[in-house]
């Protein structure tokens, strides 16, 4: 039978590889926000995983509001980007540094 | 090995697979299409896991909308791929070993000594009339209402924010705004002149006449 720790670790496994993602496409911003769309997704089926073995449906209530806050991140995100491609044609992050941080 | 153990294993498989080929693609739209695959093997997973509700609505806003939305900006814009991919390889051995050590800690902390099935069972199936969704619904509009309108707030200031990031004024529109055409004054448009009578074609050439005789 499956139990608890199998999906846990899937969703370990998820997360170690979107931190992989962002470590090998740190140039790409399309690509990194790709990879945070993953790491909410392994931390969204951490909160189901528990929701279903603890009979607690509140968990799934969170996951909602994470899937809300993502979309409009990403939303936000991608409307940042076309504005940074219409403006500097390039979205190589090593080229953003207008901001002198 | 029973059937719901296997279809876990293949989920898992093809999620942990799409996985890879999101931060290992060399084209960023085959990155979009696997992230896709993988929204929809993690609904699948989500539905053995009885969140009926949620796995629907991970397939329809997130793979309708969210990837949707990906996918026409990446093919919008025009980027140069090589670039962007300089330094895959030298940054690959710190990057996977950043990562397995990742995996390996979480597995030994969420592993089954403390979350096996003998410390955590499996819940007992819901009866048949069981609705996921009534009872998120019915959580939603009580206990977390305050919450959820906030949630709406924070759509409505995404959707504002994404247009008026975007939106940009085309010099060569033929955009008529209507409050400065009704506030238009007559003085605006007409310019009286003062200036000599002109004369009538006859009373030319009778000038002329009398000019040369």
């Amino acid at each position: 039978m499956i139990s608890l720790s199998h999906y846990l670790v899937l969703g370990g496994i998820l997360f170690a590889i979107s931190v992989l993602g962002i470590f090998l496409n740190r140039k790409n911003v399309i690509i990194l926000l790709m990879a945070i769309e993953l790491m909410l997704l392994a931390v969204n089926m951490n909160f189901i995983a528990f929701s279903h073995y603890l009979g607690d449906i509140h968990g799934q209530i969170f996951v909602f509001f994470i899937l809300t806050v993502a979309a409009a991140e990403s939303a936000i995100g991608l409307a940042i980007l076309v504005l940074l491609f219409r403006n500097l044609h390039t979205i190589n992050v090593d080229d953003l540094d207008q901001l002198k941080g | 090995m029973t059937y719901t153990t296997a279809i876990f294993y293949f989920f898992a498989a093809i999620l942990v697979f799409a996985g890879m080929r999101v931060v290992t693609a060399r084209n960023p739209v085959h990155a979009a299409l696997f992230l896709v695959l993988a929204f929809f093997t993690a609904a699948g997973l989500w539905m053995l896991l009885e969140a009926e509700f949620l796995a629907i609505t991970l397939v329809l806003v997130y793979v309708g909308a969210v990837m949707v939305l990906f996918l026409f900006v990446v093919m919008m814009l025009d980027i140069n791929l090589d670039k962007l991919r300089e330094g895959f390889w030298d940054y690959l051995p710190l990057a996977g070993f950043v990562s397995v050590l990742l995996v390996i800690e979480m597995a030994l902390i969420l592993g089954s000594r403390h979350f096996g099935l003998e410390v955590m069972g499996t819940p007992a199936p819901h009866p048949a009339d069981y609705s996921n969704t009534r009872e998120l619904g019915r959580l939603l509009y009580t206990d977390y209402v305050y919450a959820f309108e906030l949630a709406a707030v924070i759509l409505l200031v995404a959707i504002v924010a994404a247009i008026a990031l975007t939106l940009r004024r085309r010099k060569d529109s033929k955009y008529i705004d209507p409050a400065a055409q009704s506030k238009v004054k007559r003085s605006d448009r007409l310019r009286i002149v003062k200036m000599q009578a002109e004369k009538g074609p006859v009373a030319r050439i009778q000038d002329s006449g009398e000019g040369g005789a």
